[in-house]
């Protein structure tokens, strides 16, 4: 039954993706990336996972399966089923991501405009292994990849990203962020921040705390933790639901 | 025994070396949580979960379905239903151990260290924690008892009452006449009334677009004040009118019967009058002694009462300083008392007591605004440290991002309460 459900519904996507095959301009592309995505994912020479996975070579490869990212049921049961992120499957998912996995842990609302996500799937198109001739035809600024706090010279002291968290004191301190963020890491409207890296709940936190990242209530929340707490808070999270 | 007479003012991260294990000669510490919403179903669930069973925890609360009073506008509004905003208890016991006990707690014992309730059982404690929100001042309102409930409803409790108030607005006349006696401070949702005012606007807009509100306000100015007369304005105009106390809104006094309401020797004839009295702190706290006049004075550090310090009031009930009355400030307030209580009662660390607390607010689809401080415990009080609110003017998806962001707040809370 379920695999029927399946084939079904991936007819319905390739269906409705069908436009995407025309694909857009990866110069546009990147400033999708930028404004849309990078906050979680990194792409290009030197990336790693993030809060999301890296998206080297995404298109192609079997979903939910890259070594150390903890994906959701719902992607891991896709990926079980066999399916792979080719363009289509990927222009569905970036439309509405919920509704492609309804579990789905990436915290996206979704990108409506059909002409952007072309661009989108173009650009990620060149970092992926079997357009390798694009990548040297077509791909901007190849070989860095693109982190928006870091391109913004915003970055956190080694010391600072060095301190170890005290988990308990984390723990208690988190109960705090718990009123509004999911202990689930489900979340609509809030987004979800269980086991993210240490390094980057570090790094948020203290683009809150600077007044670069322009949330009223983050800023204020974090402006009151001193670098120890936040490294508490980091600790925790990462560890959250293991 | 004295042992339990503990205070732990000024510890901040520390152990304490002789924790209170065993206190009364019984096995496990007790501690009896009285009423379940925001405040008190999280200290429940925070110290069962935390103390992973070495703490024995009861939860009184008479209701077995517990509809939130935060989100219940956006019920009378359309915008939830009611079932969205009922919640129930079982996750509590199944899934920490919680013991929930339904019935009304009548009496405190401070001597003997015990709760008794209603059905006659007596239930000892080491801690007591009392979350029992908000009762109503008798007089306020002159001519308004709890008798006249039916006819003018409050709503301020949330469930029966807020239905009553959603059918009598639907079935308002047209071109008719809703009439809110606003209440003076300090009370329960310090938006509360005005978002209300906005969501029966909203109703009235669609099916009833003649009609009329009227509030009667006691208070020179109210919270958000800006924001929610903007909105009023953008999407009600004129359908709304407020009498502020320079015309006469603190003088107001009410026939039930006759359904009239007297602003100041002006009588207004009302299709529904929505009546929100002075509060005071929910009657246990005054059965167990722990009050000052109309609220429970606690310390900041761990929400213990000033009168008893194995004692704690938590949420509307207390007077703490410089936090509104609200279902967020009850949340935050439960989780600081937890930590102590548990510290306390196992020897488990007691960290820096930290409070924090934003309300959202919907003035019309999609148009959300919001207020927020954090704040930390001082000797004298839970004193603000920093806060922002929502401007005036902000661009359409601003709005509508912020009202995603109550959503998933109120997901988010109830969670954090019950889950």
């Amino acid at each position: 039954m379920m695999r029927v459900l399946i084939a079904l519904w991936l007819a319905m996507v390739a269906m409705s993706a069908a436009g995407a095959e025309q694909l857009g301009d990866p110069k546009e592309g990147q400033r999708v990336f930028k404004s849309q995505c990078s906050s979680c994912h990194m792409v290009g020479e030197g990336s790693r996972n993030r809060i999301g996975p890296h998206l080297n070579g995404v298109v192609g490869r079997a979903v939910a399966s890259l070594d150390g990212v903890k994906y959701s049921k719902s992607l891991r049961r896709l990926g079980a089923e066999g399916l792979e992120w080719r363009l289509n499957t990927l222009d569905a998912y970036i439309a509405d991501p919920k509704v492609f996995a309804r579990g789905t842990r990436m915290n996206y609302r979704g990108l409506k405009n059909e002409e952007q996500r072309s661009d989108l799937l173009a650009y990620l198109q060149t970092y992926s292994a079997n357009t390798v001739k694009m990548v040297q035809t077509n791909a901007p600024q190849e070989g860095t990849a693109d982190v928006t706090m870091e391109e913004q010279g915003y970055s956190v002291a080694p010391d600072i990203l060095a301190i170890v968290g005290d988990v308990e004191y984390g723990a208690y301190l988190a109960s705090e962020c718990l009123t509004c963020h999911k202990m689930d890491g489900t979340g609509d409207g809030i987004p979800s921040i269980t086991n993210w890296p240490a390094d980057d709940f570090v790094l948020a936190m203290h683009a809150y705390k600077d007044k670069v990242r322009p949330h009223p209530v983050m800023q204020m929340m974090a402006g009151r933790l001193n670098d120890e707490e936040i490294a508490a808070l980091a600790a925790y999270f990462e560890t959250l639901g293991n | 025994m004295k042992l339990n007479r503990r205070i732990f003012l000024g510890a901040t991260a520390v152990s304490l070396a002789a924790p209170m294990v065993n206190a009364g000669g019984h096995g496990k510490p007790r501690v009896v949580v009285v009423g379940g919403g925001a405040g008190g179903a999280t200290a429940a669930r925070y110290i069962a979960k935390d103390s992973k069973g070495e703490i024995d925890v009861t939860l009184i609360e008479p209701s077995r379905t517990y509809y939130t009073c935060f989100f219940s506008n956006l019920y009378l509004g359309g915008f939830k239903t009611i079932d969205d905003i009922g919640h129930t208890y079982g996750n509590l016991a199944s899934n920490h151990g919680v013991n929930v006990v339904h019935d009304w707690a009548v009496g405190v014992d401070r001597g003997q260290k015990t709760v008794t309730l209603a059905g006659g059982a007596s239930v000892p404690y080491d801690k007591l924690i009392l979350s029992p929100g908000i009762d109503f001042v008798e007089g306020s309102v002159p001519g308004w008892d709890l008798s006249a409930q039916n006819a003018m409803p409050h709503a301020y409790k949330a469930g029966s009452q807020t239905e009553l108030l959603k059918a009598q607005i639907a079935a308002m006349p047209e071109g008719g006449t809703y009439v809110m006696v606003a209440p003076p401070n300090p009370y329960r949702c310090p938006p509360g009334p005005y978002e209300r005012v906005s969501m029966v606007a909203h109703q009235l807009k669609a099916n009833n677009p003649t009609a009329k509100i009227i509030i009667a306000d006691p208070k020179p100015k109210f919270s958000k004040q800006g924001l929610f007369e903007e909105g009023w304005q953008n999407h009600y105009g004129g359908m709304i009118e407020r009498i502020g106390p320079d015309f006469g809104g603190e003088n107001v006094t009410v026939d039930p019967g006759a359904m009239t309401v007297n602003i100041d020797g002006e009588v207004i004839q009302a299709d529904v009058c929505n009546v929100i009295p002075a509060m005071k702190a929910g009657r246990i706290a005054e059965l167990a002694g722990v009050t000052d006049g109309s609220w429970a004075p606690v310390n900041a550090i761990d929400m213990s009462t000033k009168a008893d310090p194995d004692v704690h009031v938590l949420g509307d009930a207390s007077q703490q300083g410089d936090m509104p009355k609200s279902g967020f400030s009850a949340n935050s307030q439960a989780k600081v008392c937890a930590n102590a209580v548990r510290g306390a009662l196992t020897g488990s660390r007691v960290f820096p007591a930290k409070f924090s607390n934003t309300c959202w607010s919907l003035i019309d689809t999609n148009d959300g605004v919001k207020v927020g401080a954090t704040y930390e415990a001082t000797d004298e009080k839970i004193a603000k440290i920093d806060g922002f609110v929502s401007q005036t003017g902000e661009d359409a998806a601003l709005r509508k991002a912020t009202y995603e962001e109550s959503e998933g707040w109120y997901s988010g809370i109830t969670a954090d309460m019950f889950s």
